[in-house]
């Protein structure tokens, strides 16, 4: 596989799984707003994940359209971060995840959209509008449960401890990477660090929550090492496409 | 997505109290404003029973609308294909939605969000029943899109024109988007009707569990409902149960033939003499069974909703918290 198919395929498959997972929030949220926001992000995801998606099956030439790579791919074929394929958790998990995650995202879509590359960037800059959406979303709730009462602030603070790890797969380069950037086609992994960890840490401290320290440990979704979390969620999305092979829905 | 006949309501089965032809002067203006096909609006007078009717209907129909979220919520996470799985969830969306405008009309009645939710949750509060249905297949959705918004349209179109103007407004948005929803149940059944044996098999089965369900959905028959007279005349509701009935049967027939599939009822046939459907016998028993709270999802449908409404308690706590603090940081740099 091409990098600049496994590339794409990063971008898709981290919108799909993370637009899976807030899809469950659907009829369960805290407030009837929040099914309503849950949604309307998810639908946002999913969008962006089909154009990726179809794109990354046209450079690679190969007939696999989106549905052929969503619901026919293993899970160590799946390129997301290792954070998105995490359970729900409660709201505060949700929220934190959504943010560290959207903060990276308007960055990365940013680097994106001036791509040497006219498909990728194309998509990038449709997708950087949604985003910017996303991020005022996750972060207005991040300082109202951070900021909240004594039982919100402590879960949200929980919630960060908990997933801060998973942010630094977020700027480790690999091969993939360093094709990408030299291309002009992609940007430098780690060149985005900065500047997200100065505007995570002022939200942060809007909401009166505290920066963990670092943590040693690296996940690896991107490059197909996932957590035992994504072939549950997979087996559950691709049920209807497996057990019928060749049927059109 | 819907709201079954409010003459569901045991308390309510009997005729509220009678408005006199001869009332006292408001009531007389009211009564001429609703006879002229003219709206009532919130700082209207207005007959208490009539408030009542229209509180309990329109939180009824708020209510529907959100327990309507979980069976086909349900299938999101495994819609097979990602446009379907877009569609899905655009289509849940709009039903969140319409729960929202639904609950602001009924809030002009004098009844908080809070309050009717609480009578949701204790059971006091009643919704569709056609949701304490489980969705056991991807058929059951294209299922609930086709015959259940379907039927929908075909009770709400009216209630467009009900007397109480917010009702009236927030029923022309809604009803927009059941078409929308319709289409996508339909576009659903068709894909299954021409895919593989097991698709059709799938379908044919959903519609055999689906239709005598869909059919009670409309109320009791109309020899059967006191208050029918009562909401007539405050042009509240406006066409009969079994009017409705025999219109969704009659469009919904063709409907099934196209997709090749056999509605369940061996006494469906067409009598040329009266121009529509005849069917055989709804078995009401099941429906007041599922009405009473003894249906295949009842429990589990308001547990599901419970349980959301508890477990974000911290959270509506934290947001109202939080606002608080703002508002008094504003005052202080005001000042
Ligand atoms: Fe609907
Ligand atoms: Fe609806």
């Amino acid at each position: 596989m091409s990098a600049k198919v496994e590339y794409v395929l990063r971008f898709g498959d981290n919108s799909l799984i993370l637009g899976q997972r807030l899809a469950e929030w659907l009829g369960h949220a805290p407030v009837l707003e929040e099914d309503i926001a849950s949604a309307n992000i998810s639908l946002d995801l999913i969008g962006q994940a089909r154009l990726w998606l179809t794109l990354a099956g046209r450079i690679e030439g190969k007939g696999r359209d989106e549905d052929r790579l969503a619901y026919h791919r293993e899970q160590q074929d799946f390129r997301n971060f290792t954070l998105l394929e995490l359970p729900n958790g409660d709201y505060a998990y949700t929220v934190v995840r959504r943010f560290l995650f959207d903060a990276w995202h308007c960055l990365a879509l940013d680097a994106l959209s001036g791509s040497h590359d006219t498909d990728i960037a194309a998509i990038a800059a449709k997708s950087r509008k949604e985003a910017e959406y996303h991020r005022l979303h996750s972060g207005d709730w991040l300082v109202r449960l951070g900021d909240g009462t004594g039982e919100s602030h402590a879960r949200t603070q929980a919630a960060l401890e908990l997933q801060w790890r998973y942010t630094a797969e977020f700027f480790d380069s690999d091969a993939v990477d360093a094709e990408m950037a030299e291309s002009g086609a992609g940007f430098a992994a780690a060149s985005l660090r900065d500047e997200w960890l100065e505007e995570v840490t002022t939200v942060l401290a809007e909401a009166t929550l505290k920066v963990p320290a670092a943590a040693k440990f690296v996940s690896h979704g991107k490059r197909g090492r996932h957590s035992e979390h994504l072939s549950r969620l997979l087996a559950e999305m691709q049920v209807l496409q497996r057990t019928h092979p060749g049927a059109k829905w | 997505m819907y709201t079954q006949s409010m003459d569901t309501d045991p308390e309510t089965r009997n005729p509220v109290a009678k408005v006199s032809a001869v009332g006292r002067p408001e009531e007389q203006r009211f009564q001429a404003t609703v006879d002229a096909e003219g709206k009532i609006e919130p700082r209207d007078w207005m007959p208490e029973a009539y408030r009542k009717t229209l509180l309990r209907q329109i939180s009824q129909h708020a209510h529907s609308e959100i327990i309507g979220m979980f069976p086909e919520g349900n299938w999101i996470s495994r819609a097979p294909s990602l446009k379907r799985k877009a569609i899905l969830i655009a289509k849940v969306q709009d039903e969140a939605g319409h729960g929202l405008y639904l609950y602001s009309a009924a809030e002009t009645l004098g009844q908080s969000r809070d309050e009717m939710m609480a009578a949701l949750h204790s059971g006091r509060a009643k919704y569709s029943s056609i949701f304490n249905y489980p969705t056991l297949t991807w058929a059951d959705v294209g299922m609930i899109g086709w015959l259940v918004d379907g039927a929908a349209i075909m009770n709400q179109i009216p209630l467009c024109r009900c007397s109480y103007g917010p009702y009236a407004r927030a029923m022309i948005r809604v009803c927009k988007e059941e078409s929308f929803h319709q289409r996508q149940g339909f576009d659903i059944m068709l894909s299954l009707s021409k895919g593989t044996a097991d698709q059709k098999a799938m379908a044919q089965e959903s519609l055999d569990r689906w239709w005598w369900p869909v059919l009670a959905m409309f109320g009791p028959p109309d020899a059967d409902s006191v208050h029918s007279g009562q909401s007539a005349q405050w042009k509240i509701k406006r066409v009969s149960n079994d009017e409705l009935r025999q219109k969704f049967i009659d469009a919904t027939v063709p409907q099934a033939e196209l997709l090749g599939l056999r509605i369940p009822d061996e006494k469906l046939k067409w009598n040329t003499q009266t121009g529509h459907y005849d069917f055989g016998p709804i078995d009401w028993d099941d429906f007041w069974r599922v009405v009473n709270g003894e249906g295949p999802c009842n429990k589990e449908r308001l547990a599901a909703r419970v349980k959301a409404y508890e477990e974000g308690q911290w959270v509506r706590d934290a947001a109202m918290a939080y606002a608080v603090k703002r508002k008094a940081r504003q005052h202080k740099e005001a000042a």
